[in-house]
């Protein structure tokens, strides 16, 4: 029961929307800092364009695609008409406004601090505000979910709480929590400066505040696609999902533990103690553990698809699944994507072997791999399975869709395979030029070059997206009946209350928070004499 | 079904939860403030507390070696983007009294014919820091040092905003213009050298970095070759001796002979 398919459409599409923008700036950083680009001349322009690319990527897009997957979950998992839709549309507007706010001064110039701030260089104050506005927007979802579910559960007092909701409502709690790092970082320290009442920053405790949003938002970010893999997969290939108990341990477990593990992103930094640091990696070892979980419930889903679709044999069922349907190949994208890109973040949490791949192209080819790839193809996948449902038309073309994915699995595998390559090699990231006729770096002008080649690919790929959605809106009509997420093997008449409710779960994400932030922010804000004076960005 | 059945040690999943994870959490801590700060045998604690302090990260105030004597004076100006950036009329005034011994070198318009540097609209805060490096001794020079021992901070203040008022004006060895060598436009970046204008005033201004259009050539390569050899030291952080130390010995003739060659024009105005 999708009653509210204009506000999910248009949260959708104005995800997609700057999702385009984004990526038309993404391909051409590619090719600007290629050697078969020329040199600007002005560095500026390339971080003006960083900042917007990663702003978007980053904040805006994830967030909107969550909201409307969120939105359409509500609906059609709880079938009941969500509450407080005006409510909805404000927290929406109030993303427009935000975005509107945060790219006029990135354009023109005056803001480009790149999406982590990077304090104590400091921006035009509306870039920050706008940026604040669309947390807040967020946050009026996260709300409207928590209030969703427990009108719900007013009315199936003890039921067990549909997974793709339970789901739904834990990723929104975690986002919820770690916005809260950078929402302090924002109004305590940035946002004071950069209205001009303080004239100096503590950097240090502003990054680790950052830190505390930057792991666990990668998370939410990663909430769709897992919900995607769990309730929308095994459906759509005609499967069943193989526990629905593992997969809520899944999703409690990324609750506890990808909060209090951000500062693998302060290994460098000197102001956090090495005893923190140690424990903010022993956490990272622990949060591959709901991922693992979650690959191998999913492949024993797609097995029994196969074995109901007359598979046989210890690996020959792989060949009875059913590879012309969109949304097993996106799911073996994913996976292969999550595969590599899953190695590679074990490299990055590592204390030793992180110092050898910090701040290098290593780290933009990661995440590009594992955010660019494994999740964004599953928002693809996600937005192909509910356009039907929302447009109340078919979408017709299958072979374009495959070969949208298709395009965009190979361009990210060309655009990231070199890029960690040159990561390696010890190119450093968020640099405008690479002087490639010195001999030091001539070498790496090849891989860079197929870097820029694969961009191109997941720029037409982009495109293609854009238009199979749009020419969807134009199909003709067709009913798609009720909205479905998948059914598990065993459908749980009865949940055990703590893997049905959050307050334990939430409860020990706010105590590891405080256990492994508390102290070092308690010691960097109280002592005096930490902070540095600010930079002004465009100052004189 | 409610918060009452959860929370209570009754509740296998209570006890569980809470249980694994605050046995991780124990194992870890013991094992990053204890275990770890004693397997570095290059590190002496004076006890358990002592480790776990280091590794808490608690600043700490007993560092054994003395720190090395400073030698030489180093800057000790605080410059911000809005260091002098409101002037006044009177200021301007006081500030052309004073300039006119300085006029001998730097010529009555600014623009000095004995390749002394022209600061004719130079960016106030460079006069600024230039005159008090020079009145501590951060830099030196036989000509300039004795003039500025006897400058008051207002006085500095003043001369720094008459300069910045005076129009920037051609220089007086006009030469053609030069193409822009790489070094100036490119940087070189597996060098760490950043493209002059990034700081010079062409593409961007960082404060307290002269703009160097029409300066000397003489006198742009000695300053260059004294912050390679280390003889000038007054640039914050080691600024630029760190990219002329980079810099080749053709390259700082190149950069020389470009800037020495343009007209003042293309130098960002200061708002
Ligand atoms: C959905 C896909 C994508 C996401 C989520 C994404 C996200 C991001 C983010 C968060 C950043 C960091 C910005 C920063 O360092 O400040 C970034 C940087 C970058 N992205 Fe993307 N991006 C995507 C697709 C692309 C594509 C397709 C391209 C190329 C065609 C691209 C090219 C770049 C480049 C060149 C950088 C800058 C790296 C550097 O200089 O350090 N991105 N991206
Ligand atoms: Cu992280």
């Amino acid at each position: 029961m999708l009653a509210n398919k204009k506000l999910i459409l248009a949260h959708f599409w104005l995800a997609f929307a700057v999702f385009g923008v984004a990526l038309t700036l993404g391909a051409w950083q590619m090719f600007i800092r290629s050697p078969i680009g020329t040199w600007l001349s002005n560095p500026e322009l390339y971080y003006r364009s960083l900042t917007a690319h990663g702003t978007v990527m980053g904040y805006v897009f994830p967030t909107l695609v969550a909201m409307a997957f969120g939105y359409a979950i509500s609906e059609s998992a709880l079938e009941q008409r969500l509450v407080g839709v005006r409510w909805a549309w404000a927290g929406f507007w109030l993303i427009v406004a935000g975005s509107i706010m945060a790219v006029i001064p990135i354009a023109l110039g005056r803001a480009s601090v790149l999406y982590t701030f990077y304090p104590p260089l400091i921006g035009n104050v509306f870039y920050y505000l706008g940026v604040v506005l669309v947390v807040v927007g967020s946050w009026i979802w996260v709300a409207l979910m928590s209030i969703n579910l427990r009108v719900w559960r007013k009315a199936h007092p003890g039921a067990p709480v549909p997974l793709a909701m339970f789901a739904n409502v834990a990723g929104s709690y975690l986002w919820a929590w770690t916005a809260v790092g950078a929402a302090l970082e924002l109004l305590l320290q940035i946002i004071p400066v950069a209205a001009g009442l303080k004239a100096t920053i503590d950097a240090g405790l502003a990054r680790v505040f950052f830190s505390w949003t930057l792991h666990a938002i990668v998370y939410f970010w990663l909430m769709p696609t897992y919900i995607a893999y769990y309730t929308i997969v095994p459906r759509a290939i005609g499967g069943r999902v193989y526990s629905d108990t593992m997969a809520r341990i899944s999703f409690i477990l990324f609750l506890v533990v990808a909060m209090p593990i951000g500062m693998h992103h302060t290994f460098a930094d000197p102001q956090v103690g090495a005893g923190f640091k140690f424990i903010h990696s022993a956490f990272t070892a622990l949060v591959a553990l709901p991922t693992l979980l979650t690959v191998f419930t999913i492949c024993a889903s797609v097995e029994i698809a196969a074995r109901l679709r007359g598979g046989r044999g210890l690996f020959g069922w792989i060949r009875a699944l059913p590879w012309d349907n969109p949304m097993m190949l996106a799911l073996a994208f994913s996976f292969v994507m999550l595969g590599f890109g899953g190695a590679g973040g074990l490299i990055n949490m590592s204390y030793q072997l992180d110092a050898s791949i910090h701040n290098t192209q290593w780290i933009t080819g990661h995440f590009h791999l594992i955010f660019g790839g494994a999740i964004v193809i599953m928002y693809f996948a996600i937005a192909y399975d509910l356009w039907p449902h929302l447009t109340g038309r078919e979408l017709i073309d299958l072979r374009l869709i495959r070969t949208q994915l298709w395009l965009w699995f190979v361009g990210m595998i060309v655009t990231t395979f070199p890029w960690h390559w040159v990561g390696i090699l010890g190119m450093p990231r968020r640099m405008a030029y690479f002087d490639f006729s010195d001999p030091a770096i001539a070498p790496q002008a090849l891989s860079v070059t197929l870097s820029a080649v694969g961009g191109f690919m997941l720029l037409t790929s982009g495109v293609l997206f854009l238009v199979i959605l749009a020419r969807g809106m134009r199909a003709p009509q067709a009913d798609a009946g009720p909205y479905r997420f998948a059914l598990a093997v065993h459908q749980p008449a009865t949940v055990p209350v703590a893997l049905n409710t959050y307050a334990l779960w939430v409860g020990l994400m706010i105590a590891l928070t405080l256990t492994n932030y508390g102290y070092p922010i308690l010691t960097l804000a109280l002592n005096e004499g930490t902070s540095v004076p600010a930079v002004y960005v465009g100052a004189q | 079904m409610s918060a009452r059945d959860l929370f209570t040690f009754r509740n296998r999943h209570f006890t569980t939860g809470v249980g694994v994870t605050a046995a991780i959490l124990i194992v870890t801590a013991i094992g990053g403030f204890i275990v770890l700060p004693f397997a570095q045998p290059w590190v002496q604690f004076a006890n358990v507390w002592d480790a776990i302090c280091s590794a808490a990260g608690l600043p700490q105030r007993t560092a054994t070696v003395a720190a090395p004597e400073q030698t030489r004076r180093l800057s000790g100006v605080v410059l911000t983007s809005s260091t002098l950036s409101r002037s006044s009329q009177e200021a301007i005034g006081r500030g052309a009294t004073l300039a006119q011994r300085c006029a001998i070198c730097h010529g009555p318009t600014g623009i000095s014919r004995a390749d002394s540097p022209n600061l004719a609209g130079q960016y106030a805060a460079v006069i600024y820091k230039e005159l008090h490096d020079f009145r501590s001794g951060a830099r030196t020079n036989a000509v300039m040092s004795p003039f500025a021992v006897g400058l008051t901070d207002q006085e500095i203040a003043d001369l720094s905003n008459y300069y910045a008022y005076l129009p920037r004006l051609p220089a007086y060895h006009p030469t053609p213009q030069l193409p822009k060598p790489n070094i100036v436009i490119y940087g070189a970046p597996m060098r760490g050298i950043a493209p002059c204008g990034s700081c010079h005033g062409s593409l961007d201004n960082k404060t307290g970095s002269p703009w160097l259009e029409g300066q000397s050539d003489a006198y742009m390569k000695a300053q260059l070759e004294a912050f390679a050899t280390g003889e000038r030291r007054n640039d914050i952080s080691q600024q630029m001796r760190n990219i002329a130390r980079a810099m080749t010995p053709q390259e700082i003739e190149q950069a020389a002979a470009y800037y020495a060659s343009q007209p003042p024009d293309v130098v960002k105005a200061v708002d």
